[in-house]
């Protein structure tokens, strides 16, 4: 492997506390080094900025429902098509765009690891799939637990050790990366066309509500050790006045300890703030609770937070959170796609316009900058969109442009139709603080990366750790003449490398990379009676044989990086 | 204005992808330079001037470029696609996605066209001498933002799925039309001086249907709303209402229902 | 000694039974017995044992006569036709895997041609009518779990997916559906009197061509608002009591075939039946699917519409992918003598076209990759023989609701044939250096 060393940069990384200092990063054999032999590539980055690859927490870019969409809106392709040039297949999709565009979208970005927010455990072979043919980003994807008739029956009683050792199988067998909570409960109320809309409401037949089933999944979470902490979509998302629901789902983590070897300090982190954090009690009286929910955060340091920033887009949302989408079709009378999964899940499918001449659009656009703005220690907020849900990833410059610059925000918030209904319903207006660049590193790599597990291996620049690298054509000593110039910067980098490939030179991809599918391999105690109840599901429940749901094989995970957990003792 | 025209002298094998003859794409160019603007048979990319003779300039701007399109061009698409001004007439019948997308300006086919004629159109007007085909004025797969403005005159007959989630604008076929007229429409009016055969108006939100001949098959989501004596196109003349789809959603105007307008001329 | 191999996946039609056994000799050679399977399937399994099986590349002589050709020149072949074409078409996609599906997007976008699969034909309506509705579903065992309003429009499962109706849809005993099929109320709406129909507690004996009208009624009569007499030959009362059925379900599922998706109105028959569906759920549940046919059709939508955007008839020919039915998919082209080349695997659409199209197959330079001897290698330039996928080679294949399962290999294939993913990745080398692609 090809030997280089980024020159001069300007180099921004938490892991190693640099802010900005002139730097050279060296690369050998796909990892970071001390020193390189003076034969190595030289990258000039004189007057640019280097970060380590940004590490995607929360995205929906592989599996089934994002695939719904991407047959569904042809419309979202119209005319945006991108043509085959060099080694880059031909992309389409501007909200959900194809698996290749995905992969090439995130290296000009500067990312190089994402993981996909929600796998429903009967489709994880068509996850990985997906994951296969999106090149160059290291992918893992989360299997969702909160509606699986197993936990739901085990935590009932409250059976850890039950709801661990079937856990440990499904992640196995679906090559896994984390346990994904969405809607808990809801979702299999779903199956009625029911909902659950606050953490003691009760699942129909199941007789356990939320709160047990959240409470029961962190415990077997941490009994496990696993890399990531649960990650939640709490009930009652993107409803005026949901942010009761959503503190009350955050003090659940109370009296629960970390348990881990990975580094990771939380024990739930809470996705997509922004659509949790509404007050009001109608659409009229809509507005930001960013506050109330952020100081409960700031307080509380086992929980992280993403922020799923609107980015005032035409996008598509996709959920597990079925209900929710039925009821936002309801809302907007666009196109409803929704699919049930047996013993496991649900997902729904919606476009959505969020428009900035509607004041909630906008309200809901400040919100998610106020939370980032709000969030005391960077380490543990980061940014998402959600995508597609609140906005294309595509858009993450455009969310640091807003969170880099208070004159951006004031443009925007100038633009407005409702501009003052924005100003009055949230605190939009009156916060000044404008990112560093060190703190866009904390809440990009550095902070995802510690709260996946994955802290010493991306996210930093240490010598050891992968060499995931970017470089931008950022000035970090230039005063910022205009805001969109920072858009224009994170839009495309100089260059971007990926375990010591580099993937992109000036924008343009220049390699496919290596990219790997990330899952966590868990050596867990035998559980005779877990093994049984699987056994038995299948034949009476499930429509497949146990025999084929397990993704196994080269066409599904050509490329594995399996983190090994040893949870037998 | 000026005017450009273009005769086929190599008629293409497969089928001719045109999209630049419009007066956009002409304008402020040579017949030298609107020779080199490219097309496609196909995978393979070419240009105007290899399949077209043409003569005279364009104008400074589309509004000041007339283009007149002459010869057999049954085997070109996308006439006019996207224009925003200015004026195109062809002469012979043509292919798919004439006026497709446009904005502006106006279009005369003498001929027949085929499917997707005004797909999504948002102004301009456009006339077809002859039949047109399916998906006249219809919204693209998936949309649900179909034709919003400007007029289209049929002379002849249309096809199946006219104004297909239409939001606003015209149509006037003065021949017959095939199934399903205006399905998902939410505004805008259509109007069929010949016969219907059925699924006329299913799913419609919003929006007027005027037929002056027979309907074979009603919709049973129409529900008869007495008579009126209206004038439409010209013609004065009496007329059974419907309103319907009353299976589909409908918005409420200061709390009364909206429905969609079927009008059958008595 | 013979082998038994277990959960073997059926590669018939879109109900992917995965649950089949399979006898084999003890050198994995002959498939012996097939246990589970309906007759459809067990045909299908026991047909590659035939001892008359095509094992070779055959290449049409000027006098009409096959030569046999090896696989290496048949892939020349192959290759410089689709480089040489202005506009091919690459047909089929239905009877092949998923990991051969993403080999031939490769090649179509090399090759800059037009891609469709056979939803052209059967369930491509149905895709029009979600993109502009949506598709409310789910997956087949909340079917067997749940499901107590079952409705079969316009399909005939007993004859064309015969174990859906005991694995899935009526006798199965789920976990909210103890008592099978005592707790399931059937509803088929067909003009014929079918084997299905026989079955139902309501049988609606459509007018042919009404489809629409009908479900438009019942979308009324959800409402409770007025109707005419009489609607697809169907009194209004019978369409209150059916609209009442329905709604008074607790889970309801409509399934629907070729009979709605192919009949006048095609794509808005099922987009009305979507309305319908997502009417009923703002009553109870309810839930709506196509009975795929192909057991690959969906994973070739699938991957089309990962890799390009779009599930079917896409056109590749400028480079970039677009898509519109009706212009760019495959009897629209053929019949209007768009593309001068053809490309078919995984589907006969010599068989299964109108005559006007299989006509234009004729007129231009073909191959035809299959493992039978159908309509369609008989009008073709060269016929490609190759393993039977799901019996000889294994790969990914989706099930009529979209879940994926892995097919499996259980008995090898005759001497020297070649798999579809191994004669595509020849194509693909040699179509690469043929257009100087790296």
């Amino acid at each position: 492997m090809a030997e280089y060393i980024i020159r001069n940069g300007h180099v921004f990384d938490p892991v190693q506390g640099i802010k900005g200092d002139k730097k050279d990063i060296c690369i050998k054999d796909g990892k970071i080094v001390d020193k390189v032999g003076s034969s190595a590539k030289v990258i000039d980055a004189k007057d640019k900025t280097v970060m380590a690859g940004a590490v995607e927490i929360h995205a929906h870019i592989a599996g089934p429902k994002v695939n719904l969409g991407r047959i569904y809106r042809p419309e979202d392709k119209l005319f945006s098509c991108t043509p085959t040039k060099g080694m880059e297949r031909m992309g389409s999709g501007a909200s959900i765009p194809t698996t290749f565009k995905t992969g090439y979208e995130y290296a000009k970005m500067g990312y190089t690891t994402a993981m996909e927010a929600a796998m429903p455990p009967l489709f994880s072979r068509h996850v990985h799939e997906e994951i296969r043919d999106t090149p160059i980003i290291d992918e893992g994807a989360f299997p969702v637990f909160g509606n699986n008739w197993f936990v739901l029956e085990y935590l009932k009683n409250h059976e850890i050790e039950n709801t661990a050792a079937y856990m440990a199988w499904l992640l196995n067998v679906t090559k896994g990366y984390a346990v994904k909570v969405v809607n808990p409960g809801g979702t299999e109320a779903w199956g009625w066309g029911l909902n659950c809309l606050t953490v003691n409401d009760p699942v129909p037949y199941f007789d356990i509500t939320p709160a047990e089933i959240v409470k029961g999944l962190m415990e077997a979470n941490e009994y496990l050790g696993l890399p990531h902490s649960v990650h939640i979509h709490p009930n009652n998302l993107g409803n005026p006045g949901c942010y009761e629901t959503t503190l009350d789902t955050l003090k659940l983590t109370e009296g629960i300890k970390a348990k881990n070897k990975f580094g990771r300090e939380q024990v739930l982190h809470l996705t997509h703030t922004q659509f949790h954090s509404y007050g009001g009690t109608t659409w009229a009286d809509f507005e930001s609770k960013a506050k109330e929910v952020t100081d409960y955060v700031n307080k509380n340091k086992s929980i992280t937070i993403d922020t799923g920033n609107v980015t005032l887009d035409e996008t598509t949302t996709m959920t597990a959170d079925g209900p929710f989408e039925h009821h936002l079709t309801g809302l907007n009378h666009l196109k409803w796609a929704n699919v049930d999964v047996e013993l496991e899940t649900a997902a729904g499918v919606v476009p959505y316009i969020y428009s900035p001449n509607i004041s909630v659009c906008a309200i809901q656009w400040a919100i998610g900058l106020e939370i980032p703005l709000m969030m005391k220690d960077p380490m543990r907020c980061y940014i998402t969109t959600d995508h597609p849900n609140a906005g294309p990833f595509t858009r993450y410059p455009r969310v640091i442009k807003w969170l880099m610059s208070k004159k951006a925000r004031d443009v925007q918030v100038d633009s407005f139709k409702h501009k003052d209904k924005v100003l009055s319903q949230t605190s939009i207006g009156s916060l000044d603080r404008e990112l560093s660049l060190y703190e866009l590193a904390q809440m990009t790599r550095a902070g995802p990366a510690k709260s996946l597990g994955l802290g010493s291996m991306v996210g930093g620049l240490k010598p050891g750790m992968d060499a995931d690298i970017a470089v931008y054509n950022f000035n970090p000593e230039k005063p910022v003449a205009n805001p969109d110039d920072i858009e224009k910067a994170f839009s495309r980098t100089a260059a971007t490398f990926k375990s010591g490939v580099q993937v992109v030179s000036n924008g343009e991809i220049v390699s496919n990379g290596n990219k790997r599918t990330l899952w966590v391999s868990i050596k867990a105690k035998e559980n005779a009676q877990v093994a049984r109840d699987i056994a038995e599901k299948f034949v009476k429940y499930y429509s497949m044989t146990q025999a084929n749901y397990e993704a196994l094989g080269h066409h599904f995970v050509p490329n594995p990086f399996a983190i090994e957990v040893d949870a037998t003792n | 204005m000026e005017t450009v025209t273009i005769t086929m002298k190599n008629a293409p094998a497969l089928f001719l992808e045109a999209d630049t003859i419009s007066p956009d794409a002409f304008a402020g160019k040579s017949a030298a330079q609107i020779a080199e603007l490219p097309v496609f048979e196909g995978n393979n990319p070419s240009t105007l001037g290899k399949y077209f003779e043409i003569r005279g300039g364009a104008g400074a701007t589309a509004a000041d470029t007339k283009i007149v399109v002459s010869g057999d061009v049954a085997k070109v698409k996308y006439i006019g696609f996207k224009m925003t001004g200015g004026e195109v007439v062809v002469e012979k019948s043509t292919d798919q996605y004439v006026g497709a997308w446009m904005k502006g300006g106006r279009i005369t086919v003498k001929g027949d066209v085929a499917a997707f004629a005004g797909t999504a159109m948002k102004g301009g007007e456009m006339v077809i001498e002859g039949n047109a085909g399916n998906y006249l004025g219809a919204a693209y797969r998936g949309d649900w933002r179909g034709m919003s403005g400007g007029k289209i005159l049929v002379k002849g007959n249309a096809g199946s799925d006219t104004g297909m989630y239409m939001l606003g604008g015209e149509i006037t076929v003065n021949g017959n039309i095939d199934v399903h007229v205006m399905t998902h429409a939410e505004g805008g009016t259509v109007i069929v001086r010949g016969n219907a055969k059925s699924k006329v108006g299913g799913q419609m939100v919003d929006g007027n249907i005027y037929i002056f001949g027979t309907i074979d098959v009603m919709m049973p989501g129409f529900k008869p709303n007495g008579e009126v004596e209206l004038e439409v196109g010209g013609t004065k003349a009496k007329f059974a209402h419907f309103i319907g789809d009353v299976g589909e959603r409908h918005k409420k105007k200061k709390g009364q229902v909206v429905y969609g307008n079927l009008y059958k001329k008595i | 000694m013979t082998k038994t191999i277990t959960d073997v996946i059926c590669p018939f039609c879109g109900t992917l039974c995965d649950d089949v056994e399979v006898v084999v000799s003890d050198d994995g050679k002959k498939l012996l017995e097939v246990a589970n399977a309906c007759v459809i399937g067990t045909e299908k399994f026991l047909h590659s044992q035939e001892p008359d099986r095509v094992t070779r590349p055959r290449l049409r002589q000027e006098d009409g006569s096959w030569k046999t050709v090896s696989y290496e020149e048949a892939a020349d072949y192959t290759a410089k036709m689709l480089a040489k074409a202005k506009k091919p078409l690459m047909y089929g996609w239905s009877s092949t895997n998923c990991e051969a599906q993403s080999i031939g997007n490769e090649i179509a976008e090399i090759a800059k041609s037009c891609c469709d699969n056979t939803a052209a034909v059967c369930h491509g309506t149905t895709l029009i009518a979600v993109q502009d509705i949506g598709l409310p579903s789910c997956t087949l065992g909340e079917i067997k779990n749940r499901a107590d309003r079952v409705i079969f429009w316009g399909c005939n499962p007993a004859h064309a997916h015969p174990r859906h109706m005991s694995r899935y849809s009526i006798f199965p005993r789920g976990f909210f559906t103890g008592k099978g099929q005592m707790s399931r109320k059937m509803v088929v709406v067909d003009p014929r009197c079918t084997d299905t129909a026989k079955m139902a507690d309501v049988h609606l004996q459509i007018q042919q061509g009404h489809d629409y009208e009908l479900l438009d009624a019942l979308r009324v009569a959800l409402k409770g608002e007025w109707l005419p007499d009489s609607v697809a030959g169907i009194p209004a009362e019978k369409i209150r009591e059916v609209a009442d059925i329905m709604k008074s379900g607790r889970f309801g599922i409509i399934f629907f075939g070729m009979g709605v998706t192919q009949s006048l109105s095609k794509n808005h028959n099922i987009d009305a039946a979507i309305a319908l569906t997502k009417d009923l759920n703002e009553h109870t549940k309810f839930s709506i699917m196509p009975m795929r046919g192909h057991y690959n059709v969906t994973g070739s939508g699938e991957v089309f519409a990962w890799q390009f955007g779009f599930p079917y008839s896409v056109d590749l020919t400028r480079g970039f992918a677009r898509y519109n039915p009706g212009d760019s998919s495959s009897v629209d082209l053929l019949t209007r003598g768009e593309v001068d080349a053809m490309f078919t695997i995984g589907s006969d659409p010599g068989a299964h076209f109108p005559i006007s199209a299989v006509k234009g197959i004729a007129k231009v330079d073909s191959v035809c990759i299959d493992p039978h001897m159908t309509p369609t290698s008989g009008v073709s330039k060269l016929h490609v023989p190759v393993a039977f996928n799901g019996v000889e080679c294994g790969g990914n294949c989706y099930r009529m609701d979209n879940v994926p399962i892995d097919c499996r290999k259980v008995v090898e294939p005759p001497e020297g044939m070649l798999t579809d993913q191994e004669f595509l990745t020849m194509v693909l080398d040699r179509l690469k250096k043929l257009k100087g692609v790296a």
